[in-house]
């Protein structure tokens, strides 16, 4: 195997002496689609906090492209190429669509601050730049029409996409999407299936996935990693890992 | 094209109005300055403040000393600017994890900590005797008199107002939406959080301190309490009047806080029953439009306007849930 673009390597970190992510280890291929599954409360958004360096780990490195990203500040993660989308949707609800995803391209932006105070050609030529970026994405995921529509405004499967476009406007090489399909309706899952096949193979993009959703994450995955109390039980092909009995009494013994 | 007719009628208001109203539009423009910079800091970063009039002074205090140096009127505007922004980057380090509540106290005190220094300094500041300020002389003219000011302060209007379009069409202006909207994802977006935020601080206590260089011209004495807590919330009664998050907004609400007052006064004489004659009563019916405002119209003077806009735009069309249908979609179960 090719070295991985990302990799976790013993990670654990605990809350009151709850430990969320307990010793979790996995590496992610470029290219590959990577699902993670659980129960509720398994310490799978704690991961994704844990790789945007929100969390501190207690222990344990976290490599992105060969890189050792464990103590690098929250606000630098995106410009080295990982973007994320939240649970529970964390837009910019004041603001438009646009405004949006122009703030996805903050993390390409280089322009001092008198530059943008008087907005000097530099900053004229980069604001050209980002707007070009949000019209790719705003063309590659359908949002015309929504463009100057304030995200208050917009309908809850909109607002996923616009997630989507938002963290496709960092330009990343690694894309955590936690629960993409989460509140939306069986349609909007199918095309939200779409874009992420789309979003893998157009734009070549790595992809690792929280999701509840068991078709989707079959649909799209190339591998699935099996969460619970904050232990990998399981890690392989999602027919392997769906078939795990460990893996099983973990949904049984949650079923309520 | 209509803020081209608008800015015209502006420039010609002196040619035909009194000394008096040239005056008071004047310091309706000081005070839009301060309103604009209070609206980039709490209308869109999201951080309250309640010492803005402490910058003002700041900036006022700097102008005017300066001034009585000797030292040439442009210059002791950029050095207002700058003193008050090196305070607002002062008061923005030590409040960073600070938000809502604790924030606001924590600015207020440093509001009355400033009120404190320019009282106590008084070989400096003249205290609470007072620091008559100098007209200030420009190629040999002095520039005194209401008209001048009135000039002056629409220009130092324009061009505050030219620099916030500039910072609200730059990431800097956008780190600022997003900092107000979600701290968590601005910092997964590439947002500094500490460094946009000390950022806003700075150049919108700077722009108030701008504010501050005119204003003195305006009062033409400084004493220490022509800066206190109550002028502060004047600004954030600009803001909320006008309308959170929007420029139009702060300068509506200038132009309401400064000259409501004024027409109350006016009308004072002509109100029936010896209502006119009652004490308190600008302060009681000023409060009174602001609760109504608040109650009435979240989105503010500007707000409203909006919407009349857009409901004469659509007019033999429009209906009344144009603008509550799409909210109620979002409102419903299935965010949770
Ligand atoms: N900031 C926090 N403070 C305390 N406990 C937390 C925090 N974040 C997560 N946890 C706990 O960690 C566990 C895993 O949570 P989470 O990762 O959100 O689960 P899920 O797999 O459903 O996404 C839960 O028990 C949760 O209560
Ligand atoms: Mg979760």
């Amino acid at each position: 195997m090719t070295a991985a673009l990302f990799s976790a390597d013993d990670i654990s970190i605990s809350f009151g002496g709850i430990r969320a992510v307990d010793g979790v280890s996995f590496d992610v291929q470029t290219g590959e689609v990577f699902s993670i599954i659980g129960p509720n409360g398994a310490g799978k958004t704690t991961i994704f906090n844990l790789i945007s360096r929100i969390y501190q780990p207690t222990s344990g490195r976290l490599a992105f492209g060969g890189q050792d990203i464990t103590t690098i500040p929250p606000h630098r993660i995106a410009g080295l190429g990982i973007a994320r989308t939240f649970q529970n949707i964390e837009l910019f609800t004041e603001a438009t669509l646009l405004q949006n995803l122009l703030i996805g391209c903050h993390c390409r932006s280089g322009t001092g601050l008198i530059s943008q105070l008087c907005f000097l050609p530099r900053t004229r030529r980069e604001e050209i730049r980002h707007r070009e970026k949000a019209e790719e994405v705003i063309a590659f995921l359908n949002l015309q029409r929504y463009r100057q529509s304030l995200i208050a405004n917009l309908p809850y499967g909109v607002r996923k996409i616009v997630e989507l476009g938002r963290a496709l406007c960092t330009e990343p090489r690694l894309l955590l999407l936690d629960e993409p399909s989460s509140g939306l309706n069986v349609p909007e899952t199918e095309e939200m299936g779409f874009w992420i096949d789309d979003i893998r193979r157009d734009l070549g993009v790595t992809i690792i996935m929280v999701e509840h959703d068991m078709n989707l994450v079959r649909s799209v995955s190339d591998r699935v990693m099996a969460l619970n109390f904050g232990k990998v039980l399981a890690l392989g092909t999602a027919a392997d890992v769906q078939a795990d009995p460990e893996v099983i009494r973990a949904y049984i013994g949650n079923a309520p | 094209m209509r803020y081209v007719v608008f800015l015209l009628v502006l420039l010609v208001i002196p040619v035909f109005a009194g000394e008096f109203y040239v005056g008071e539009l004047g310091a309706v423009f000081i005070f839009a300055v301060v309103g604009i910079a209070q609206m980039l800091l709490t209308g869109y970063t999201g951080l309250i403040s309640l010492c803005h009039a402490a910058f003002l002074g700041l900036g006022a205090y700097t102008a005017a000393i300066l001034l009585a140096m000797g030292v040439p009127f442009l210059l002791t505007i950029v050095a207002a600017a700058v003193v008050a922004g090196l305070a607002g980057t002062l008061i923005g380090l030590p409040t960073l994890r600070m938000s809502g509540l604790y924030l606001a106290i924590a600015t207020l005190s440093f509001g009355s900590i400033i009120a404190t220094v320019l009282a106590k300094w008084d070989r400096v500041t003249g205290g609470w005797s007072g620091f008559i300020v100098p007209t200030p002389v420009v190629l040999g003219h002095a520039l005194g008199g209401p008209v001048w000011l009135y000039y002056m302060s629409l220009a130092a209007l324009l061009f505050v107002l030219w620099m916030s379009l500039n910072i609200l069409r730059s990431p800097i202006g956008r780190a600022m939406i997003a900092i107000r909207d979600s701290e968590i994802s601005a910092q997964s977006m590439g947002i500094h959080l500490s460094r946009s935020k000390v950022t806003a601080f700075a150049i919108s206590a700077g722009m108030a301190g701008l504010a501050g260089a005119f204003y003195a011209q305006y009062v033409r004495a400084l004493t220490p309490d022509a800066f206190d807590l109550l002028i502060s919330i004047q600004f954030i009664t600009i803001i909320f009047v006008g309308g959170l998050g929007s420029l139009h907004g702060a300068i509506i609400g200038a132009v309401f806080v400064r000259l409501l007052p004024q027409a109350i006064a006016l009308l004072r004489d002509d109100l029936p029953f010896g209502l006119g004659r009652m004490p308190g009563l600008e302060p009681g019916l000023f409060g009174l439009v602001l609760v109504l405002v608040i109650l009435v119209e979240p989105g503010g003077v500007y707000g409203r306007w909006q919407k009349i806009a857009r409901y004469l735009a659509a007019f033999p069309l429009s209906r009344r849930s144009t603008s509550t249908r799409q909210r109620s979609f979002t409102r419903s179960e299935r965010l949770r």
